[in-house]
C-alpha cells in the first residue's frame, strides 16, 4: 500500500469519527450551537462539553507523539505562524459572525450536506465562495 | 414557538471525546491537523496538491450525515435562518475561516490542545462575535 493510500484511509477514518462525534455531540444541531453562542438569552452550555472532551483527549496526542514521526506520515504538517495579527482577529472575527448567524461552521455543516439538506448544501456553495474570496484577500495582504 | 434547547453534558462529553480521538487518529496516523474549514480550503483550492487525503477525510464527515439521515435523523437539526441567511453566513464563515486560519477545530479543539496562543486569540474572538450576533439576531427578533 502506498504512503498516500495509507493516509487516505486514516483521513477516511478519521473524518468518519469526527462525524460520528459531531453527531452524538448535539453540534450538528444549529440551534443547540446557537442556543450556546446566545450565553445571555436561553442558555445551553453543551458545547463547552464537546470542546472540553475534545481537548482532554486531544491534547494527549500532542503528548504521545513526542519524539515520534506519524505513523503513516512523513513528518508532521503542523502550523507554523506564531505573530497574533489583525489578520487572524478580523478573521476570526467574521467566522464568529457566520457561525452566530446560521449556527453552522464547516464540520457539522459538511454532516448536514450529506445528510442530504438543502440548507446546508447552499451554506457549503457559500462557503466555498467565501473562502476563495477569503484566498484572495489573504494573498492580497501577504504581498503588501 | 419557543423550545428551549436542553443542556446535554454526557452526549455532548462522549461526541467531544470522539473528536478529539478523530483530531488525534489524524495527526498520531498521518501528522496532520484536523482544522475542517483548511482542509476544504485546501482541498477546493488546492495548495501543495495532496488533494486524496483532504477529500477522503470530508466524505467521511459526509457519509456520517448520510448514516445520520437513515438511522438518526433526529440527531441532524436545521438552521433557523432562511436560505438567503444561511447563505449570507456560509460566505461569512468561509471568508472569515480562510483569513482567520481556521474554525471551530483548526482552532478551537487543534490549536487549543497544542496551546497555541494563537488559537486562543481566535477561538475567544469567534466565539464572542458569535455571542454577540446570536444575541442581536435574538433582539432583533429572529426567531431561535
Amino acid at each position: 500500500m502506498t504512503r498516500r493510500t495509507q493516509q487516505g484511509l486514516v483521513a477516511l477514518l478519521s473524518g468518519s469519527i469526527f462525524g460520528a462525534g459531531l453527531l452524538i455531540s448535539g453540534m450538528t444541531e444549529p440551534r443547540k450551537v446557537i442556543a450556546f453562542l446566545d450565553f445571555s438569552g436561553a442558555w445551553d452550555p453543551s458545547l463547552a462539553f464537546v470542546m472540553l472532551g475534545a481537548i482532554v483527549v486531544h491534547f494527549g496526542a500532542y503528548r504521545v507523539i513526542q519524539g515520534r514521526a506519524p505513523l503513516w506520515g512523513d513528518a508532521y504538517a503542523l502550523p507554523t505562524a506564531r505573530r497574533i495579527d489583525g489578520q487572524l482577529v478580523i478573521g476570526s472575527a467574521i467566522f464568529g459572525v457566520g457561525w452566530g448567524l446560521a449556527g453552522y461552521c464547516p464540520g457539522p455543516a459538511i454532516v448536514a450536506f450529506g445528510s442530504g439538506s438543502i440548507q446546508a448544501l447552499i451554506f457549503v456553495l457559500a462557503l466555498l465562495l467565501g473562502m476563495f474570496g477569503g484566498g484572495k484577500l489573504s494573498a492580497r495582504a501577504v504581498r503588501s | 414557538m419557543d423550545t428551549t434547547s436542553q443542556f446535554t453534558p454526557w452526549s455532548s462529553l462522549a461526541g467531544g471525546t470522539l473528536i478529539g480521538l478523530a483530531a488525534s487518529v489524524l495527526l498520531i496516523g498521518s501528522g496532520r491537523i484536523a482544522g475542517i474549514s483548511g482542509i476544504a480550503a485546501d482541498f477546493a483550492f488546492g495548495r501543495d496538491g495532496h488533494r486524496l487525503w483532504r477529500a477522503l477525510f470530508l466524505l467521511g464527515l459526509a457519509v456520517t450525515g448520510l448514516g445520520a439521515a437513515r438511522f438518526a435523523p433526529g440527531a441532524l437539526g436545521t438552521s433557523p435562518r432562511s436560505l438567503a441567511g444561511v447563505a449570507v453566513a456560509g460566505v461569512l464563515v468561509g471568508m472569515g475561516t480562510r483569513l482567520g486560519g481556521g474554525c471551530t477545530s483548526g482552532h478551537g479543539v487543534c490549536g487549543l490542545s497544542r496551546l497555541s496562543a494563537r488559537s486562543l486569540a481566535a477561538t475567544l474572538t469567534f466565539m464572542a462575535t458569535g455571542a454577540a450576533t446570536a444575541a442581536a439576531v435574538r433582539w432583533l427578533g429572529g426567531v431561535s
